[in-house]
């Protein structure tokens, strides 16, 4: 029997209409975990380089995570791979909600769409039925009304529905795939769904899922419960308010965004506005946020409640969550409430919330500098409010202007002319990132910006307090009960850690100790995306209740795979580098690995070359961030260090004999054991 | 009437206050009843399918409403409730919580047996039933009153029974009642099917 997991996955060929329940390889999960692990481990095998996000040989898997389904408290996300449009890289964008739980109850690990559907077709899965369905009628729906209209057409309102909008049936390059009260936005996921020719997937379940050590399992569910209870009756002290609890930031809960609106960029994320918040505008968005906000919602099996249901007058209700709230409001120039009205039909559409309103900000910037010109803009508005809605219709559309703007800033400045390259200033990557300038190099953030490739800052920062605390005191108040960290060397990095003068940055943490934290905070985004757990309580806030010393309790005792921090910090280290090799195959090399040259004002050249060739010591990296044969080796990895050498992405290594392949995966292998 | 001196017991009785107004739709309520209540051994799998409650959510509607499984009922309602919440008719029987024949829900997927909601009395070490612990917005509420109650008398059910009847309908019809169905039961003694039928 398989525990945690359900053992098969669900392959469906859209070209052909095949549809086949595989069974998988317990020793692939005890080596890449789940979720994202064994998500790489497919691309790897089966989507050479050569292969196109647009060809039907890319694959869009959608897999739920290792504990998904089982009572661990928040474990309920489903990590999409394929390869990003936008990027050309492996994206692994995901989302919460309730589709991953139903796909396990349903029996399967992970949905495997290959090849591309010659007619729009959702896909039904009901336990052991899989059907393929006429999705004409749903052409050009919007996200929540498609969901809706499923699961009419199904008479099952417990249907899961994942679903794209426009902007993925038109192939826009940050389409999103929308679901419930999430959405898997990054990458581009969407327009590779709609170029598949789905529309919709949905889902249910009704089969079990197993446990291998109930009583074990369930003690450490309650205690996870109880610290989720501790920690939500005790706010940490010293850190703004958005830091203080658990979960992803409780956007849909707090009315004062001060610091927000006075610490991110405005519109094409380069405007500050040091002066913006005051006693009227704090009135006047509290007032929106509680007239439309209906009720705040939780995902699967999660007490947080980061969501909420938004009612707005005259507009279909929808569901919201965390940055989106803002992103709109500030890249327009407008306030709360045009920022929720437009969220709402982006969110029908299917965008990114945070490319989205950068790619049409950058337009009205081209626009105003003349490089773009107002036949360009035929009918538009005048006002930045119309103008935002009049560029979102055509970019879903793929019309006129909106066709070049559907591919993202950086390609659409391409696009544009080299006069237009400086506009899209935001991204890393390719990727746009959070609109957010600051004056001096942070270290240990310039590690993660540069090295990141789930390519969004909230998906590999946490743990680690984003700043030192000005006295000491709080810092050893700090660290009393900071049980989380790997080990007490983490509390000393933190101890020493001074707002100025010594021991202050861009030098402090030195070189080596931000080595260390990031590869923590990573490490713990990387486990979560392999099991499936919420970042949002466990790597992304401070003090969460998952964590390195019980994360390997809980693979043990549900998954039934002994595990110690040791081995599971190795497992999560190979398939973090077999993403690496994924995007290494495809060309990415260390000269994309920068943050927007202007995302600090006081850079260090010297400095960031350390840290960054430390770092790729640190993490088995040649200088150019590729994985070493040696490194690879150790992992287990053989196969990847062949294929680098046959590629000439390595040269062979010259001490021969030391260690072989062979050597190497029996070693491997008795790691997993 | 003159009271008959009857001896007085308190008993406990529990119940769970669902406050719908609190819920935030994560069904924790239905995975760790499942969990508990999962064969061979407790916690051993997991499966909403098989829970003893089960939360109603319609987000786009605001609809969020746990329902415990109650007590089987072996034939299909007469009349459906209908019930309108912002708009929306529910005329299903969507907030029943009968297992009942002519519908799936609270039945074992595999079994198709009844479920039913036992207040977790089969861990009497827990201090009051699982789904309302892991609930913590607070939407479902346990609650245990003493009851102070005459000592059952087998005899009180039915005199409650038909002191609402009389109430209902009348001393005179309920007595009329009483008379037919004598006679009637009589006559199929007499006939010897040993059915009796009050319809």
């Amino acid at each position: 029997m398989r525990y945690g997991e359900t053992g098969f996955n669900l392959e469906i060929d859209l070209s052909r209409g095949g549809i086949e329940r595989v069974e998988t390889d317990p020793e692939e999960t005890a080596l890449y975990l789940g979720g994202l692990g064994t998500n790489a481990k497919l691309l790897w095998d089966r989507v050479p380089p050569e292969v196109t996000p647009f060809s039907p040989e890319n694959l869009l898997i959608f897999s739920a995570g290792l504990l998904c389904g089982t009572p661990a408290i928040g474990c309920n996300r489903t990590i999409v791979t394929t390869i990003s449009p936008q990027t050309d890289l492996m994206a692994f964008s995901m989302m919460g909600g309730f589709w991953a739980p139903e796909l396990k109850h349903a029996g399967y690990d992970k949905l495997i769409l290959r090849g591309k559907s010659p007619e729009l077709v959702y896909i039904w899965i009901h336990d052991s039925k899989v059907e393929f369905r006429d999705a004409a009628h749903l052409r050009g729906k919007g996200s929540v009304e498609t969901t809706a209209l499923i699961q009419q057409e199904l008479n099952d309102p417990m249907a899961r529905v994942a679903a794209i909008g426009l902007a993925g049936e038109n192939r826009v390059y940050y389409a999103s795939i929308e679901h419930d009260r999430s959405s898997a936005s990054r990458g581009g996921i969407g327009a590779v769904m709609g170029d598949k020719g789905v529309k919709a997937i949905a889902v249910r379940g009704t089969g079990d899922i197993n446990i291998a050590r109930p009583a074990e399992y369930m003690q450490l569910c309650n205690e996870v419960l109880e610290y989720i209870e501790f920690r939500n009756a005790n706010p940490i002290k010293g850190v703004m308010t958005i830091m203080q609890g658990l979960g992803s930031p409780q956007e849909m809960l707090i009315q004062d965004e001060k610091w927000h609106t006075e610490n991110f960029m405005w519109g094409n994320s380069r405007v500050r506005r040091n002066d913006f918040w005051n006693e009227d505008i704090e009135k006047s968005w509290t007032a929106t946020l509680d007239n439309y906000r209906t009720r705040l919602i939780s995902c699967y099996n999660c007490p947080m409640k980061c969501g909420a249901t938004i009612d707005i007058p005259g507009l279909p209700t929808f569901m919201m969550k965390c940055f989106t709230k803002l992103t709109y409001t500030m890249a327009a120039y407008s306030d709360l409430d045009f920022g929720m009205r437009i969220a709402q039909r982006a969110t029908e559409y299917g965008v990114d919330g945070f490319t989205a309103p950068q790619v049409m900000a950058m337009a009205l910037e081209l626009l105003e500098k003349g490089i773009l010109t107002k036949d360009q803009f035929p009918g538009m508005p005048e006002d930045s409010e119309g103008r935002f809605y009049w560029l979102l219709d055509r970019i879903v559309r793929r019309e006129g202007i909106g066709d070049v703007l559907a591919n993202g800033t950086y390609w659409a400045a391409k696009a544009i002319g080299t006069e237009a390259d400086p506009f899209a200033h935001n991204c890393i990557k390719k990727h746009e990132q959070l609109p957010l300038k600051l004056s001096m190099l942070n270290p240990i953030y310039f590690l993660m910006y540069s090295t990141g490739e789930k390519l969004n800052i909230t998906q590999i920062e946490g743990q680690f307090p984003q700043a030192p605390f000005p006295e000491r005191e709080q810092r050893e108040e700090f660290v009393k009960d900071w049980f989380q960290v790997p080990d007490d060397r983490f509390k000393q990095y933190f101890l020493d850690w001074n707002p100025r003068g010594e021991n202050s940055m861009p030098f402090y943490p030195t070189v080596d100790m931000c080595c260390d934290i990031v590869d923590w905070q990573e490490k713990m985004h990387y486990i979560d995306d392999a099991l499936g757990m919420c970042a949002g309580l466990s790597a992304f806030p401070l003090k969460p209740p998952y964590h390195i010393h019980n994360y390997p309790k809980f693979i043990t005792a549900g998954a039934g795979i002994e595990m110690d921090e040791d081995k599971l910090s190795q497992a999560a280290k190979r398939y973090r580098t077999l993403v690496r090799a994924n995007n290494i195959r495809r060309g990415m090399r260390r000269e994309d690995e920068k943050p927007p040259a202007n995302h600090w004002k006081k850079r260090f050249p010297e400095l960031e070359k350390q840290l960054l060739d430390a770092y790729y010591r640190f993490k088995g990296w040649n200088e150019d961030g590729i994985p070493t044969v040696e490194s690879l080796r150790e992992l287990g990895l053989h196969y990847v260090a062949d294929e680098f050498v046959s590629r000439g992405i390595l040269a062979e290594e010259k001490t021969a004999g030391s260690s072989t392949a062979a050597d190497a995966s029996s070693r491997a292998a008795q790691s997993v054991e | 009437m003159p009271e008959k001196k009857k001896k007085i017991v308190t008993r406990i009785v529990k119940s769970i206050h669902v406050d719908v107004d609190k819920c935030n739709g994560c069904r924790a309520c239905e995975v760790i009843c499942s969990a508990l209540h999962a064969r061979p051994k407790k916690y051993s799998s997991n499966n909403p399918a098989r829970s003893r409650i089960r939360v109603i959510r319609q987000p786009l509607d605001d609809i969020y409403v746990p329902v415990f499984a109650g007590e089987y009922v072996k034939g299909e309602c007469y009349g459906r409730n209908k019930y309108t919440i912002n708009g929306k008719v529910y005329n299903d029987c969507a907030f029943c919580r009968s297992p009942c024949p002519s519908r799936d829900d609270f039945m074992e997927p595999d079994s198709g047996l009844p479920l039913s909601c036992d207040m977790c009395e089969s861990e009497p070490d827990l201090e009051k039933p699982l789904c309302v612990r892991w609930c913590l917005a607070e939407a479902l509420i346990y609650e245990e009153r003493e009851e102070a109650v005459p000592e059952k008398v087998e005899q009180g059910k039915l005199e409650l029974g038909l002191e609402f009847l009389a109430n209902e309908f009348g001393m005179d019809k309920l007595l009329d009642s009483v008379a037919r169905m004598m006679q009637k039961d009589e006559k199929v003694n007499r006939e010897g099917t040993g059915h009796l039928s009050t319809h």
